[in-house]
C-alpha cells in the first residue's frame, strides 16, 4: 500500500496564531513559534514536519486559510 | 523526501478558493466566521455559479463580508437582509441569492423579516452564524445568549425573568411550511467544517428546486466575546452551546425530522 | 395606445407604473393610499408585464426590498403615507447613501403621530428637509392632479436613473382618492435583464461576470476620506438637479401685486382663491412649485422686486413658508395659511388669509416668535 507523505505552508503574515489547526491535526506536525509575525502573532509552523500526512483538516478549520497543503504518495 | 520535494505546486491539495480576495480578514483569531466564509465561496466556487451569485451582507462583525468574498454582493441595513434577498431573488428568479447574518441581525431587529421570508418560502438560502453575543459593538447580549452567560449587558449572566430565554430561530422557522431545509452546523473541528460544507453545499443546490428556504445556522465561538482563548472557546462551545443548540438536520426536503 | 380614463390618483398613479415598464413594486396598506396595493394585486402585472407585485410584512421591509432590488438596477418602487414614510427614512438613507435609483411615494395624512386619515400637507419637512439621517436630499415632485400622479411616475423613474438616486412623490389624501380624467401613456416594454446588465452592470450587483471586478453595493466608508468624498459626490448630484431638472409653473404672475405659493391640492384651491380674487380686483398670482427640491428660489427671488408680499398656502402649521422666506431674503413680507389636522382650506379663507395677513397687515416680521396661523 503506498504511503502518503505531507507538508503545510504557512502564510506567516496571514497567521493569527490563534491555535485552531493545533487539536485538530491528528500528528502533532504543528506548533506556535517563538517568533512574531508583523502583526505580533506567533504563527504555526510544522514543528514535526516527517509526521505530516497532508491530511488537510488543519487547512479546513483555519479561519484565514493561512494554509496552504501538499502531499505525495511515496512507495512503501 | 524533503519538505522542498512535497510543497511543489502539482502536489497541493488545499489552498484557499479564488472567491475570497486578498484582503487579510478583519475577524479575531480563531473566529468562525472566517471558516463560514471560505466555505461558502468554495460551495459557490465548484458549483461554478460565481457569476449568478449575489450575497446579501449583513451588519454586525461580518459588515465587511463583501471586502472578502469575491461575488457580487449588496450591503444591508440592519435586519433587513432577507427583505433585500426576497426582492432580489423575486426581480432575478435565475439567480443564487442568500444572505449572510449575525444572531442580531436575524433574531433580534430583523426578526419579522427572517419570519416573513422564510413564511413565504423566498428562494434563498439564509446563513446564520450563531455565536450567542453582539461582536461588532463590543459583546453585547443577544437574543441566543444563553442562560446566566455573561455579556456586557448582562455582566451579572442573562436572567430568565427580565430577559427573557435565548431564541431558537431554527427550530421557529422549520415549522413553518415555506422552509424547505434548516439544518444546524458548526466549524470548529474538521469533521464539524466539512459537515458544514455539505449543508451550504446542500442549500445552495436546493435554490435549483425553488422549494423554499433553505437554513443554515452555525453555531460559532466568539472568543473575544467570551473573553476566552479560541481552542478554549471551542470547548465551551462544545460544553455549554450544543446541548442547548443542538447540532443536525432539522427540516429536509421540507419535512421535519 | 394611450388611453383617457376616469380614475382615482392612487390608482392612476399604479396604471402609470406598470405602464412606465416598472420591475416590482414592494408595499403594505395604509390609509389613504391602500388602493394604489389592492389596484395592483387586482391588475396582476406578473400577467401583463412579468412586473412583481408584494405586500410586505411591514413598510421597513418594504423599503428594504426596494433598496435590494434597485441595487440590482430594477425599476422599483413602493408606497405608503406619512407614519409609514417614517418607518421607511432609514431605507431612504441607504438607498441615497449607497447611490440607487428608486421611487417612494408619499400620499401625505394628518400628523405627527398616528394623525388623521385624512389630506395634509405636513409631511414637507420631512420630504425636502431631511426625513432619514445624514447629508443627502430627495428630488421631491409634487403632483396636484390625477394626471400628474400618473406623468410624474415616469419622469420619477427617469430622474432616480439620471442621478442613481431616491426620487420622492410628495401626493396628499386629497390627490390620492380624487377622481379626475387621466390620459394614459402607451405601455413601455419593461427592460430585459440583459437590457438591466447593459444599463447598470458597471455598478448593479447583478452577478459578477468574467472579466469584471466585484460590483458592492454598500453606503459605508469607514475611512472618513472616502466617506467625505462620497458626500461631495451626492452634493453635486443635487447642484446638477437644480440647474437641470427644477420644475415649476406660473399662473397669472405677470402683473401680480400679491402672490400665493402653494402645491399639491392647496396648488388647486388656490388657483380657485385667485379667480376669485381677481374678480375683485385684487392682483394676485400663483407661482407652484412642482419640484419641492428642486425650489424656484430664483423665482421667488426675482418675484419679490415685483410683488408686495407673499402668503405660502400649506395644508400645515407652517413649513414650505420658511422656504419661501428664505429665497427672498428679506425683501418683503411672507407670511404662513393653512388649515390642519386634515380639514381643507376653501378660497375664501385663503383669500381672507391674504387679506388680513398680508395686503392690510404687510411687514417683516423680524426675530418675533413664531405666529399662530389660526385666523
Amino acid at each position: 500500500m503506498a504511503k502518503v507523505k505531507g507538508a503545510i505552508v504557512v502564510d506567516t503574515e496571514t497567521c493569527k496564531g490563534c491555535e485552531v489547526c493545533m487539536p485538530v491535526c491528528q500528528d502533532n506536525v504543528i506548533s506556535m513559534s517563538k517568533e512574531v509575525n508583523r502583526k505580533g502573532y506567533h504563527y504555526a509552523y510544522m514543528e514535526n514536519p516527517e509526521a505530516c500526512t497532508g491530511c488537510t483538516n488543519c487547512a479546513i478549520v483555519c479561519p484565514d486559510r493561512a494554509i496552504s497543503v501538499y502531499r505525495v504518495k511515496v512507495s512503501a | 523526501m524533503e519538505v522542498l520535494d512535497i510543497i511543489k505546486p502539482e502536489n497541493q491539495v488545499f489552498c484557499k478558493t479564488k472567491l475570497m480576495t486578498d484582503t487579510p480578514l478583519s475577524y479575531c483569531p480563531g473566529c468562525g466566521h472566517g471558516t463560514a466564509h471560505n466555505l461558502t465561496m468554495e460551495v459557490i466556487d465548484e458549483m461554478g455559479i460565481t457569476e449568478d451569485t449575489i450575497g446579501v451582507a449583513p451588519v454586525g462583525c461580518s459588515v465587511l463580508a463583501y471586502d472578502f468574498m469575491n461575488i457580487d454582493m449588496t450591503q444591508a441595513a440592519h435586519g433587513r437582509a432577507p427583505a433585500v434577498a426576497t426582492a432580489i431573488a423575486r426581480t432575478w428568479p435565475k439567480k443564487y441569492v442568500f444572505t449572510y447574518q449575525g444572531d442580531g441581525d436575524l433574531a433580534a431587529i430583523g426578526t419579522a423579516e427572517t419570519i416573513h421570508a422564510c413564511n413565504r418560502g423566498e428562494n434563498i438560502v439564509i446563513i446564520f452564524v450563531n455565536n450567542g453575543i453582539y461582536g461588532m459593538t463590543g459583546g453585547q447580549m443577544a437574543p441566543t445568549t444563553l442562560e446566566g452567560m455573561k455579556s456586557s449587558t448582562s455582566p451579572f449572566g442573562r436572567d430568565i425573568q427580565t430577559m427573557g430565554s435565548p431564541l431558537k430561530m431554527t427550530e421557529l422557522v422549520a415549522q413553518l411550511p415555506g422552509t424547505y431545509y434548516v439544518t444546524r452546523q458548526s466549524v470548529h473541528t474538521h469533521k464539524h467544517a466539512r459537515k458544514a460544507k455539505k449543508a451550504i453545499r446542500q442549500a445552495f443546490e436546493n435554490l435549483k428546486l425553488k422549494k423554499g428556504v433553505s437554513f443554515v445556522e452555525i453555531v460559532s465561538n466568539c472568543n473575544s466575546g467570551w473573553k476566552m482563548t479560541p481552542n478554549d472557546a471551542n470547548e465551551w462551545m462544545v460544553d455549554n452551546m450544543f446541548p442547548y443548540y443542538p447540532l443536525g438536520d432539522i427540516k429536509v426536503n421540507g419535512k421535519l425530522k | 395606445m394611450s388611453e383617457l380614463k376616469l380614475m382615482k390618483g392612487n390608482e392612476a398613479l399604479a396604471e402609470a407604473a406598470i405602464r412606465a415598464g416598472a420591475d416590482a413594486y414592494f408595499g403594505y396598506p395604509i390609509t389613504p393610499q391602500t388602493e394604489l396595493i389592492e389596484y395592483l394585486m387586482n391588475e396582476q402585472p406578473e400577467k401583463r408585464t412579468g412586473m412583481v407585485v408584494l405586500q410586505a410584512e411591514s413598510e421597513i421591509a418594504a423599503i428594504n426590498m426596494v433598496y435590494g432590488a434597485a441595487s440590482t438596477g430594477k425599476k422599483v418602487f413602493t408606497s405608503s403615507s406619512s407614519p409609514g414614510i417614517s418607518l421607511k427614512q432609514e431605507g431612504i438613507s441607504y438607498i441615497a447613501g449607497a447611490e440607487l435609483p428608486a421611487v417612494i411615494v408619499n400620499v401625505v395624512r394628518g400628523g405627527p403621530g398616528l394623525g388623521t386619515i385624512q389630506p395634509s400637507q405636513a409631511d414637507y419637512f420631512q420630504s425636502v428637509k431631511g426625513g432619514g439621517h445624514g447629508d443627502y436630499k430627495l428630488y421631491v415632485l409634487a403632483p396636484s392632479s390625477v394626471q400628474e400622479m400618473s406623468d410624474f411616475v415616469e419622469d420619477a423613474f427617469d430622474i432616480a436613473f439620471k442621478y442613481k438616486a431616491p426620487v420622492l412623490i410628495l401626493s396628499d389624501g386629497l390627490i390620492g382618492q380624487m377622481m379626475e380624467k387621466v390620459e394614459l401613456k402607451p405601455q413601455k416594454q419593461r427592460r430585459t435583464d440583459e437590457e438591466v446588465i447593459k444599463e447598470c452592470g458597471s455598478w448593479a450587483a447583478t452577478g459578477r461576470t468574467k472579466g469584471r471586478e466585484r460590483n458592492i453595493i454598500t453606503s459605508l466608508d469607514l475611512q472618513s476620506e472616502k466617506m467625505e468624498a462620497r458626500v461631495h459626490r451626492l452634493m453635486k448630484k443635487y447642484e446638477q438637479m437644480e440647474n437641470e431638472d427644477l420644475r415649476f409653473e406660473k399662473i397669472n404672475c405677470d402683473d401680480a401685486e400679491y402672490l400665493i405659493v402653494a402645491y399639491g391640492s392647496s396648488a388647486r384651491i388656490a388657483q380657485k382663491a385667485v379667480e376669485i380674487a381677481r374678480e375683485k380686483g385684487i392682483k394676485v398670482g400663483l407661482l407652484r412649485p412642482i419640484t419641492l427640491f428642486p425650489f424656484p428660489k430664483k423665482q421667488l427671488f426675482e418675484l419679490a422686486d415685483q410683488v408686495k408680499g407673499m402668503l405660502s398656502v400649506e395644508l400645515n402649521s407652517g413649513q414650505m413658508v420658511e422656504d419661501v422666506r428664505l429665497s427672498v431674503e428679506s425683501k418683503i413680507p411672507v407670511e404662513h395659511f393653512g388649515r390642519t389636522g386634515g380639514i381643507i382650506h376653501t378660497p375664501e379663507e385663503i383669500l381672507e388669509a391674504l387679506e388680513q395677513k398680508i395686503i392690510n397687515n404687510g411687514s417683516i416680521r423680524h426675530h418675533k416668535t413664531r405666529e399662530s396661523s389660526i385666523l
